[in-house]
């Protein structure tokens, strides 16, 4: 039923809720009650006059009555009850419920995203300690040296009449297992108990360089234009954060900016995403560049112009993250393998060939993302060694509506069932939708 | 002549531990500590089984299992294989891969002496 017509409907729940008769109502505003009931019921269309002061004695705004709740209100109200379909939420009533109870809706609205915040960190929390090799690699030195421990113990403790020498070779190397032990579990604690308003420990210069370019939100004014005002050495001069191996992957990274910025000046570069609809083929033939510097510039882009928010991720040929920028609804496993249904990994098996792809992440409030990526051989070509290949892959919030393509972070966090990607069972509880990846 | 038994381990307390046990109970204990020399260590000897820990210095030992059980040599020497990661599929790999059995750390000496026995002797 068109929107338009429920406004009958709204303006009956609302005089209900506010026990107001409807011969009551009808006076106040100079109508007949049958005419009032035949509006209620949708039979008579109402604007102008009428409306408004309807509106005003229901104490409501006009544009709430005319056209019920802001949509966006609406569809987060559907996709939150979408999310936990057991709880059997009235999705017919949503209309009805965010009209009557505004600030009710908002809480469930407010409550569901925090919940998919909340989600989305468990499961990069996850993803952290299922792949992480630091923590790995500590975990195994506590275990190692406890088992040497117990080992050790249950000699002493069960030989009657053991050799002195080895009493005393076993009671030092308790000993200095202890120690070492202690030392490992301290070590392990303070990873663990990273500061956590800077959302962790950093585990690689990969993630330095993250943290680095978080702080700078991907964009570097200083090495815009023809004369830049600094040079990338001065840049990370002053960082903060950044080891030896994450100055060298910053200052890489700074000097490709550089370079991507000289060969597409960030104006051409912001009129041309407006004038064709962020098209990175289409920005790449206009500007006569190659597409894979219009896919960086274009995740370069200064936050909060008039361009969609804009991820990016780029990977070797084994599928190693080697850059990740963010954004909602977008993530990929810093280690380990990821869904291997994303474009970007796609990418690698046709390389030079552009793929794009309209994708969503589980979730019933997930965005629907565009992804451009394709894949290009690294470095100089040579008939002696074979070619290395990198993927990049641009993710765009603004996706048309098409049917999107269900993809995952990787299997262990995945809640998808029957999924032909899936190479390991997931930790999480199946969703109430349709599989991915599937036949 | 005593079961030769070749722990490959490179956490010093515990092959000492352990070849301390094994010994009381009658087996010859050779240890070998480095990953990537390790299949080269078992070919020279070889034992009657092999406890290999899964990281190694130099080679992982999913890859000396896999290596050894394409070699008709010693594809058919009983191997147990101690891990400080219990997950599944480190499970299943090791299985896979063709280990006889798979322990996960920290176990008990009770534990060593009863499947190395069993391993062996059936």
């Amino acid at each position: 039923m068109p929107q338009r017509q429920l406004t009958g409907a709204r303006i009956r729940s609302r005089r209900l809720d506010r026990q107001i008769s409807q011969s009551d109502l009808a006076a106040r505003v100079g109508i007949s009650a049958s005419y009032l009931n035949l509006i209620e019921h949708n039979r008579r269309r109402i604007g102008g006059k009428i409306l408004n002061d309807i509106a005003r004695e229901l104490e409501l705004e006009v544009a709430v009555l005319a056209d019920g709740a802001e949509r966006g209100l609406l569809e987060a109200l559907r996709a939150a009850a979408a999310g936990q379909v057991q709880a059997g939420a009235e999705t017919e009533q949503s209309e009805d419920f965010a009209a009557r109870f505004p600030g009710w809706s908002g809480l469930v609205v407010g409550q569901a995203r925090r919940l998919a915040a909340l989600e989305e960190r468990v499961a990069a929390m996850s993803d952290r300690l299922t792949h992480d090799p630091h923590l790995d690699t500590a975990l195994h030195e506590v275990l190692s040296v406890v088992t040497a421990i117990r080992s050790t113990a249950s000699i002493l403790v069960g030989s009657d009449g053991l050799d002195p020498d080895w009493q005393g070779r076993f009671h030092r190397n308790i000993h200095g297992d202890s120690l070492r032990l202690a030392d490992a579990s301290q070590a392990l604690a303070a990873y663990l108990d990273a500061p956590k308003d800077e959302g962790g420990a950093a585990f690689s210069p990969v993630e330095e360089l993250e943290r680095f370019l978080d702080l700078h939100g991907y964009h570097v004014p200083g090495l815009e234009g023809p004369d830049p005002m600094l040079s990338p050495h001065e840049i990370v001069e002053g960082a903060a954060g950044l080891s030896a191996g994450g100055r060298d992957l910053a200052l890489a990274w700074l000097g490709q900016y550089r370079a991507d910025a000289l060969a597409v000046p960030l104006d051409q570069l912001a009129q041309a995403a407006l004038d064709l609809d962020n098209d990175p083929a289409a920005i790449a033939e206009a500007l006569e560049v190659p597409l894979v510097t219009v896919l960086r510039r274009l995740a370069a882009l200064p936050v909060g112009g008039a361009h969609p928010e804009i991820g990016l991720a780029v990977c070797d040929g084994a599928g190693a993250l080697l850059h990740l920028k963010p954004i909602e609804g977008f993530a990929l496993p810093r280690t380990g393998p990821g869904c291997p249904l994303w474009p970007l990994y796609q990418a690698l098996s046709r390389p030079g060939q552009p793929i794009r792809a309209v994708v969503t992440m589980p979730g019933a409030s997930s965005p629907r993302l565009t992804c451009y990526a394709i894949a290009e051989a690294q470095g100089p070509v040579s008939f002696d060694t074979p070619p290395v290949y990198a993927a990049t892959m641009l993710v765009v919030a603004d996706a048309p509506v098409t049917p999107a393509r269900p993809v995952g972070r990787t299997c262990r966090i995945c809640p998808q069932p029957a999924c032909t990607a899936r190479r390991e069972p997931s930790i999480l509880p199946e969703p109430s939708v349709a599989p991915i990846g599937g036949p | 002549m005593a079961k030769r038994v070749l722990l490959i381990e490179d956490e010093p307390n515990i092959i000492e531990a352990i070849s301390f046990i094994l010994t009381r109970d009658g087996w010859t204990v050779h240890t070998h500590s480095d990953g990537e020399t390790a299949a080269d260590r078992v070919r020279q000897l070889p034992p009657d089984m092999i406890i290999l820990d899964v990281m190694l210095p130099g080679r992982s030992g999913f890859d000396i299992l896999r290596d050894l059980r394409a070699d008709p040599q010693t594809e058919t020497i009983p191997v147990m294989m101690l891990t400080a990661r219990g997950q599944t599929k480190d499970r299943e790999m090791a299985m896979r891969l063709g280990a006889s059995h798979f322990m996960t750390k920290p176990f008990s000496n009770a534990e060593v002496l009863e499947h190395v026995r069993s391993l062996v002797e059936g």
